[in-house]
């Protein structure tokens, strides 16, 4: 099961002010010990090595009830090393950045290599691709005061869109990450990424009980992402939600045409097929999609690119977390299955090249196939068209997250902002519920996208780890899905 | 353990005047393996530590605290982060119930949660256990066509709190788990059904049972179809009934509650449930996995009663939700880790047992539906406005007996309405690793949407 959240935790943190962007390999660890590292690993017979050395400092500050309630940075170094042998990875990781500290994980990690005799084998490096952040001003340069002054900005504005705006809270965070990954193959690639995130969440209480309304605004950017008329937007965003579902009814429950508005509604792609393109469940054949490439898998109207590459959004990256650049990759194109995303241990074992998809949460972790911006390409349709010409339906302004079983391909997705469309127009609000759908179903009930594409930013969640990620797509229509409402 | 607890206590030396510091400092050893096609896939093993500091200081309107972490215990990482929770703090605001704990008397129980059979079991008997256990389910039914991952994994940590108040707590706890998923297929349709085993160290775990599990969830699901829309009764399985108390749980966290962000909300005293609920939050009862002797700013955790016979008698506080709300803290304070600040939450709720057994609630129900997984909780609950809807798989009850399976349907109903119209509550008490162990549950007038 793998899941998107959109209101995920805030857990990012930092404590170094002084940001530079020396590659970190001059700094931490050199060349040459990487290079060691890379033979002591592979002395007992691994036929691939790979050493991932990362510097993450973060920083977050919330407000809660008009108070700071906290400030909070964070630091975390160290290396995770893993070493193939066969089909079998093994992998440990160590905070000591050392010589030894990286010899002796580099021995914890080769011991799933049981045969031995490997003897010793030189590596060596190739010169470094070292990919300098995009960011404009660096997390560390920014005054704490600053942040707090924009946290109770956006708190005022919340309030002042209504009185029954009972709670905001608002919250801010940035991360660096730096990391420079090596491996037996030659590999040796440094990125240094920058990102910044605000959300805002706000509670509108009235006589119908309690309603809640949230944006979030993310970047793979300083600083610079939050301008005040950004943040504005956002706190008047989600504070008019919370008080726009004050007048929500239940939702209905049953299949219904259901227009998805730009932006959050990329989250039904993920989901849907997303998860199911990740060469990981593909080579275990344990997704609806293994097997269906050159097939039609969705509606002609369904073109989907997974997308590193784009600049400043939540799931840029440079290159990926295996030293792979990122790129843009057309998984769906009219309908037809094209390709699905890698990985570098999984492409290298079919003999193709990554997709550069290997990401992983931490150094810490295992990299695994992920998805970086996963979009639709917009249509030619005007939004509002599509809107007049659907007789009755949901309007979906904001979905919330969702959760996909890749195997069975049922997913569902829940919204978090949604009205009636009756005759051609939208009408009452809805309380907040989950859609429930087959990927491989939905997908054919495309039926018209239009050309008003936005992206948003999410955290996907997938065996226990957490990376961002950017959906996206214009407003577009699904001829029918089942809401999982309570109203007949 | 009393290197740990020396460290963090030579940190609180340097506690200046008009500042109060906490120290938590964790550390611990992880293995993790994957089994696929009777071989490795992935062998994990890792040590690692951390250190949160907290520093609190004093001002004219009330203490400020600020907060700083590290994955790393060298004395310049630690300097770092001291320095900087000192810096974070200038810039809170001064806030008059923001205290740290002071001991308060309560004397912690007597809690064995280490087993160090997890450090002595060889690795090798700890691969063999994933590796069986993915072949006990690929050779359990012939429509098992696939073993996803089979999983074992474990743990040995430590974790030291001590503070310029007073506080001094120190624990171990290990634990060790295994988990399979199976995909079954009757040539035109797969299904998925997942399986786990807890305990305090491998020889607790029994793989069997996992497999077992596993195989009847995926192959009984086989052939489902989509369930017409209806309002029925809904009996959740021990499984899923954990995760909605979990998510009751979180309503009755007295920081929630504060802050008006909990349904919960002015109504101690009011009859919120069935008469059947009785719910309970009791780290100190080793069966829950979640057991703790400790809680997350180092007071001796004890048994809150917060729902009785369907009364809201009581919410769970940390030290600052409590004195915010003119009370005294529940010993219920949670933290994520080193990074996590501590706040209130439940951390092992039980609900009274009922005398039934699954059979008997089928019967007592007659005609209904089973529901067997949830999806999408993260996205279809809300805990401030009750509303809820989830995803389904699970089976058709009819005449007081499992039927067809179903899936790609939701269940909907209110939290708020779902406690006050259980019906039959189970005897079948599963204890899982989360903050509630949980039973079978049946509930009355839940929307099923569907075809």
């Amino acid at each position: 099961m793998s899941k998107l959240e959109r209101n995920a935790g805030f857990g990012e943190k930092n404590m170094e002010p002084h940001d530079t962007l020396t590659p970190m390999s001059e700094t931490l660890v050199s060349k040459e010990v990487l290079e060691l590292t890379l033979s002591e690993a592979l002395t007992r017979g691994g036929e691939f090595a790979e050493v991932f050395v990362e510097d993450r400092a973060t920083t977050s500050a919330v407000l809660d009830q008009r108070r700071v309630e906290e400030l909070s940075s964070g630091r975390d170094r160290g290396a995770g090393i893993r070493v193939v042998v066969g089909d079998t990875t093994g992998f440990a990781h160590t905070a000591d950045l050392s010589e030894k500290g990286l010899r002796e994980a580099a021995r914890s990690a080769a011991a799933v290599a049981r045969e031995g005799g490997g003897g010793v084998r030189e590596v060596s490096l190739r010169s470094l691709s070292n990919y300098p952040t995009h960011a404009m001003t660096l997390p560390g340069d920014v005054d704490k005061a600053r942040k707090i002054e924009l946290l109770r900005h956006a708190d005022d504005v919340a309030r002042s869109e209504g009185s029954s705006i009972t709670q905001v809270q608002v919250a801010l965070g940035d991360s660096s990450r730096r990391f420079v990954v090596a491996n037996s193959d030659g590999v040796f690639a440094a990125d240094h990424q920058i990102r910044t995130r605000f959300n805002i969440s706000c509670v509108a209480t009235g006589d119908t009980g309690m309603q809640t309304g949230y944006r979030p605004i993310a970047g793979t950017r300083g600083f610079e992402l939050l301008s005040e008329g950004a943040v504005e937007e956002a706190a008047r965003g989600a504070a008019k939600q919370a008080i726009t579902k004050l007048a929500a009814r239940p939702a209905p429950s049953g299949d219904l045409p259901v227009v998805l508005a730009g932006g959050s509604g990329g989250i039904l792609f993920h989901e849907a097929c997303g998860h199911g393109l990740e060469a990981d469940a593909i080579l275990k054949n344990a997704s609806v999609y293994a097997g269906k490439v050159g097939q039609q898998v969705a509606s002609p109207l369904v073109t989907l690119v997974d997308d590193g590459t784009v600049t400043g959004e939540w799931g840029y990256l440079a290159v990926d977390d295996e030293g792979r650049p990122s790129a843009r990759n057309v998984l769906i194109e009219n309908g037809i299955l094209t390709d699905y995303m890698w990985d570098y241990l999984r492409s290298r074992k079919e003999g193709r090249a990554s997709s550069g998809n290997g990401r992983r949460q931490s150094y810490q972790h295992l990299p695994m196939v992920r998805m970086t911006n996963t979009y639709l390409l917009e249509g030619t349709s005007d939004a509002d068209e599509i809107i007049a010409q659907t007789p009755r339906g949901v309007y979906v302004a904001q979905l919330g997250g969702g959760q996909v079983n890749t195997a069975t391909g049922d997913f569902v997705f829940g919204m978090t902002s949604a009205f009636l469309i009756e005759d051609g127009k939208i009408t009452a609000p809805l309380r907040d519920c989950n859609l429930i759908g087959n990927g491989p179903e939905v997908l054919q009930r495309v039926d018209a996208v239009a050309n008003d594409f936005s992206m948003t930013p999410g955290t996907c969640g997938k065996d226990g780890q957490q990376v961002p990620v950017g959906t996206g797509q214009a407003t577009m229509r699904l001829t029918s899905v089942t809401i999982g409402g309570t109203a007949a | 353990m009393s290197t740990l607890i020396e460290r963090a206590e030579r940190i609180l030396e340097s506690a200046q005047s008009g500042e109060e510091i906490e120290v938590f400092l964790s550390s611990g050893v992880d293995t993790e393996i994957q089994a696929y096609q009777g071989a490795i896939e992935n062998l994990s093993t890792a040590s690692s530590s951390g250190i949160g500091i907290r520093v609190l200081r004093d001002g004219a309107a009330g203490a400020q605290v600020g907060t700083a972490w590290s994955g790393s215990l060298d004395a310049d990482a630690i300097d770092d982060v001291l320095r900087e929770a000192r810096d974070n703090a200038r810039f809170a605001t001064e806030d008059e119930y923001l205290a740290f704990a002071r001991p308060d008397g309560v004397e912690p129980v007597r809690l064995d949660l280490v087993d160090r059979s997890v450090q002595s079991t060889p690795l090798d008997e700890k691969i063999a256990m994933a590796i069986e256990l993915e072949r006990l389910v690929r050779a359990g039914d012939t429509r098992i066509r696939q073993v996803d991952s089979a999983n074992y994994s474990d743990y040995i940590a430590e974790a030291v709190i001590v503070s310029s108040a007073g506080i001094k707590a120190a624990y171990e706890r290990s634990g060790a788990y295994v988990s399979v998923e199976a995909i079954a297929s009757d040539g035109s349709n797969d299904q998925t059904g997942w399986g786990l085993s807890a305990g305090r160290a491998p020889g607790d775990l029994n793989i069997t049972e996992a497999a077992d599990d596993a195989i009847s969830r995926a192959t009984r699901m086989l052939g489902a179809v989509k369930a017409p829309s209806q309002r029925c009764t809904a009996v959740f399985d021990p499984r899923s009934a954990a995760t909605l108390l979990a998510i009751v749980g979180s309503a009755l966290s007295g920081e929630a509650v504060n802050y008006g962000r909990s349904f919960f909300a002015n109504r101690i005293g009011e009859d919120v449930a069935s008469p059947l609920f009785t719910l309970v939050d009791d780290p100190t009862d080793k069966r829950h996995f979640s057991a703790s002797v400790f809680d997350g700013e180092g007071l001796a955790c004890r048994r809150n009663v917060l729902i009785e016979g369907g009364q809201l008698k009581a919410f769970v506080y940390d030290t600052v939700s409590a004195k915010r709300a003119g009370t005294t803290s529940t010993g219920s304070a949670v933290r994520g880790g080193i990074a996590g600040s501590p706040s209130a939450g439940c951390r092992a709720l039980q609900l009274a047992t009922g005398d039934l057994d699954q059979a008997e609630i089928f019967r007592r129900v007659g005609n209904g539906i089973f529901v067997e997984s949830l999806t999408g909780v993260h996205s279809g609950v809300n805990p401030i406005s009750g509303d809820f809807s989830v995803g389904v798989t699970g089976l058709m009850i009819r005449d007081g007996e499992l039927a067809e399976p179903v899936r790609e349907i939701t269940v909907a109903s209110t939290l708020q309405r779902m406690l006050l119209d259980i019906v039959l509550v189970g005897n079948d008490v599963k204890w899982l690793p989360s903050s509630a162990a949980g039973q079978s549950l049946a509930i009355e007038g839940i929307a099923v949407s569907g075809s």
